[in-house]
């Protein structure tokens, strides 16, 4: 066994250490404590960032990476030790070998039989055609009757332990909760949903394909796990790349005034002028032809798809900090207004200070709430791009990338439905929770929404 | 009012220079016409000499800024930034990488794109506006408060679960109209129906969130209370004041979109075989024909800058206290 760390692995684990930072920091300011007070506070707060943080932790584990390492082959010499080019992750290992179950196409959830059929030979050797027995699905059965009374029996057993489970997890935090003000009880059922749906699928997925197989017969509710990471990734990085870009120049716009204010309104005017996912796509291209041209730069595959991801991240944020940058500029403009601000220059002090002492600190709101609104907007965007060509590398999991393996699935006769829906649901979670999480994040420290809310 | 344009179009011009040298430094500076030659050509075989036939065949032949083999003003116009980028301010676009008018395409391809994004745009607004209303009126209730969150869900569903799903429901399960296609000519609403019908629908979530936040900034006006107090019915509120007073906000997001109408949707057109710019831009990049893409990113900025001067003539038009001079 060898680790491995991907560009991508290095970036998710700083983030998570920025991040952690930037929240501890906010959280020395006694009105920041108090916004996410109100966060917190309601049931709503609690379910999506239980749900979040389910994500998070999921991503991080996909992103601990390493390579096995091969059965010595007889004749190569002693002590060398080759590795697979396969890379597994903690979370390949924790969902029991989901991913190595292979089928040769399409079969359907819980399915025994392929979807299509295929030339077999029966026991005289004589060719007939059949839909043949899956290799990895209801290997234990005596009887194909048996399978649904299978399947309860095993779904009971499954979700026995996952309320077993989440009992132990549950009183656990209890011991050390049960005097928070906060209502912990809503997300302890989140965590208890969570944990029970996990324990049963890793169990069915030992002997069923829980949500079937997809065209080249990977298991596709593993694949839709694995595409958690991708979009998690790329919504967190894209952001973290926009905002020093956005921060940067609409405070220095806004202080500064002048020719900077110009140079910088111009800047963000011609780029927001151009349509987007054009100047997206063409930038991808861009560098899928560089790649192309280079193809020595990368050992494996899987590099090379990390390679581009990173390009993707890379290419969203330097493309889509105008609106921020606009936001900020405007606020920056008022606050420079403000007496403290006056005050400071009065004493003389410098630029610098403050833009650091009096300026940032009161735009932190805003940097808050663009990056959990755009959080969603990204992971939507993907799917998007994949779908056009330009997004994550095919050789990643990806929840785009297996909706745009499964466009044409549905003209099909009887309709192959789970890769889609598969994509979707798990997609729709994560940003469906996103999306309610941010709204709180906004009522509770956008003063203009706050103001709003007490007149009513 | 005619002073103010003329002047917010000088002020467009810096832009799009800045617009256009983006682009010519992103195609040909960052990538070589080398690296397009040989990616056009295929990986592998690629002689000097077809890398060369193609550039030539293309245009692409020369150098980038200045040409020091020519007499005077050729020396400025025989490069690649005069042929390839200044021309487009003339709006002559050139062939695209495989040999076609790009102006030509162009100009039959923006009428379906338009046959699509109109309807959808104009009946999306109106529904959106008729949901917010309607919620509005059912404020600070369980109701209001169930509406937010199936917007909030509405919004978080892919735009491509939308698109596959209508297909799926309504031309192949209950086969109302066809899959895709297009046809100016036979029965054309058949095919605009479900486009325009996903449109709209993937649209509501977020369209009627933001309506419902306009309106509620505005109820919470001195004006609105005014007219509480003075006993005017809530419904009379509603359209009379509310409505009206909220169309400035509404317009800025709304009237900076209608030029770019015109360049369609890249996801619609390519799911119902609409033979729009969307699709055209899709099929641009997906065999990566780069002379398209450059053409559609200046359109596309043209289109935004008309917006941005539109909307600030609407503004006049919405709201008497404001003149443009």
């Amino acid at each position: 066994m060898k680790p491995l760390l991907l560009w991508s692995d290095l970036l998710i684990f700083l983030l998570v250490v920025v991040l952690t930072v930037f929240f501890l920091r906010l959280a020395r300011d006694p009105q920041t404590r108090e916004h996410w007070r109100e966060v917190f506070s309601t049931r709503l707060g609690m379910v999506t960032m239980t749900l979040i943080l389910v994500y998070v932790g999921i991503a991080l584990l996909d992103s601990l990476h390493f390579r096995r390492a091969l059965e010595p082959v007889a004749g190569s010499p002693e002590g060398e030790v080759f590795y697979s080019n396969k890379v597994t992750s903690v979370l390949d290992v924790m969902l029991g070998g989901m991913g190595e179950r292979f089928e040769r196409t399409y079969s359907a959830p819980f399915a025994l039989d392929s979807f299509e059929k295929q030339d077999m030979k029966d026991d005289n050797g004589l060719t007939y055609r059949d839909f043949p027995p899956l290799e990895h699905a209801g290997r234990h059965l005596d009887h194909p009757g048996e399978r649904w009374d299978d399947v309860l029996a095993k779904s009971a057993a499954a979700l026995l332990w996952g309320a077993l489970f989440s009992v132990l997890a549950i009183a656990l935090q209890w011991a050390f909760l049960r005097r928070s003000p906060f209502p912990w009880h809503a997300s302890w059922i989140t965590q208890a949903a969570v944990i029970c749906s996990a324990v049963w699928l890793v169990s069915m997925s030992r002997h069923y394909h829980v949500l079937g197989t997809d065209l080249g017969g990977a298991d596709v509710a593993y694949q839709s796990i694995k595409g958690i990471r991708t979009g998690v990734l790329l919504g967190t990085l894209a952001t973290l790349i926009m905002l020093p870009i956005a921060v940067s120049l609409g405070v220095m716009a806004g202080y500064f005034k002048g020719w900077v204010d110009d140079v910088v309104q111009y800047l963000y005017t011609t780029l927001s002028s151009i349509p987007g996912i054009l100047l997206i796509a063409a930038s991808v291209l861009l560098f899928q032809v560089y790649i192309d041209l280079h193809p020595d730069f990368f050992s494996i595959g899987l590099e090379k798809a990390d390679a581009r991801f990173l390009a993707l991240c890379f290419i969203l944020g330097v493309t889509s900090w105008s609106s921020l940058c606009r936001l900020i500029r405007a606020e920056t403009l008022k606050i420079s207004q403000l007496g403290y601000v006056q005050a400071a220059h009065a004493f003389g002090v410098s630029h610098h200070r403050i833009l650091v002492r009096h300026i940032l600190p009161n735009v932190t709101h805003i940097i808050l709430i663009t990056f959990v609104l755009d959080f969603s907007a990204l992971v939507l965007a993907e799917a998007v791009l994949s779908y056009i060509g330009v997004g994550i590398d095919p050789n990643m999991a990806s929840w785009g990338n297996m909706i745009n393996g499964a466009r044409s699935e549905l003209s099909r006769e009887p309709v192959v439905w789970w890769t889609l829906s598969g994509a979707f649901f798990f997609m729709f979670v994560l940003v469906l929770a996103a999306n309610l999480f941010s709204d709180l994040v906004r009522d509770a420290f956008d003063p203009r929404s706050g103001a709003g809310r007490s007149a009513t | 009012m005619f002073a103010y344009i003329v002047r917010r179009l000088v002020y467009a011009i810096p832009i799009l220079i800045g617009v256009n040298l983006l682009t010519f430094i992103l195609f040909f500076v960052v990538n070589s016409p080398d690296d397009m030659a040989v990616s056009q050509l295929g990986q592998k075989y690629v002689t000097p000499e077809a890398v060369q036939a193609w550039k030539r065949k293309n245009g692409y032949d020369l150098p980038l800024f200045l040409n020091s083999q020519e007499q005077g003003a050729g020396a400025l116009t025989e490069t690649i930034f005069f042929t390839k980028s200044v021309k487009l301010f003339a709006f002559d676009f050139g062939r695209s990488e495989s040999g076609r008018d790009i102006t030509t395409d162009v100009s039959t391809r923006m009428w379906p794109s338009l046959a699509v994004a109109l309807p959808t745009f104009v009946v999306g607004i109106w529904v959106n506006i008729c949901v917010a209303l309607m919620v509005v009126m059912f404020h600070a209730t369980r109701l209001d408060r169930w509406a937010v969150f199936v917007f909030v869900a509405l919004m978080s569903i892919s735009y491509l679960f939308y698109i596959i799903g209508g297909q799926y429901l309504v031309a192949k399960t209950w086969k109302l109209v066809p899959i895709s296609g297009f046809n100016g000519e036979i029965q054309p609403w058949k095919f605009l129906l479900l486009p325009v019908l996903v449109g709209v629908i993937a649209g509501i979530g977020a369209g009627a969130r933001w309506y419902r936040t306009l309106f509620l900034e505005e109820s919470n006006q001195d004006y609105v209370r005014t007219a509480r107090a003075k006993g005017a019915s809530e419904i009379r509120i509603l359209f009379r004041h509310i409505l009206p007073n909220a169309l400035i906000p509404i317009l800025t997001g709304v009237v900076v979109v209608i030029p770019s109408l015109f360049m369609g949707g890249l996801l619609i057109e390519s799911f119902f075989g609409i033979p729009g710019l969307g699709s055209y831009m899709l099929d641009a990049i997906n065999s990566q024909d780069f002379a398209i893409v450059r053409a559609m990113v200046f359109i596309g900025s043209i289109l935004y800058i008309v917006g941005l001067i539109l909307t600030d003539i609407s503004y006049t038009w919405a709201d008497p206290r404001l003149r443009l001079d």
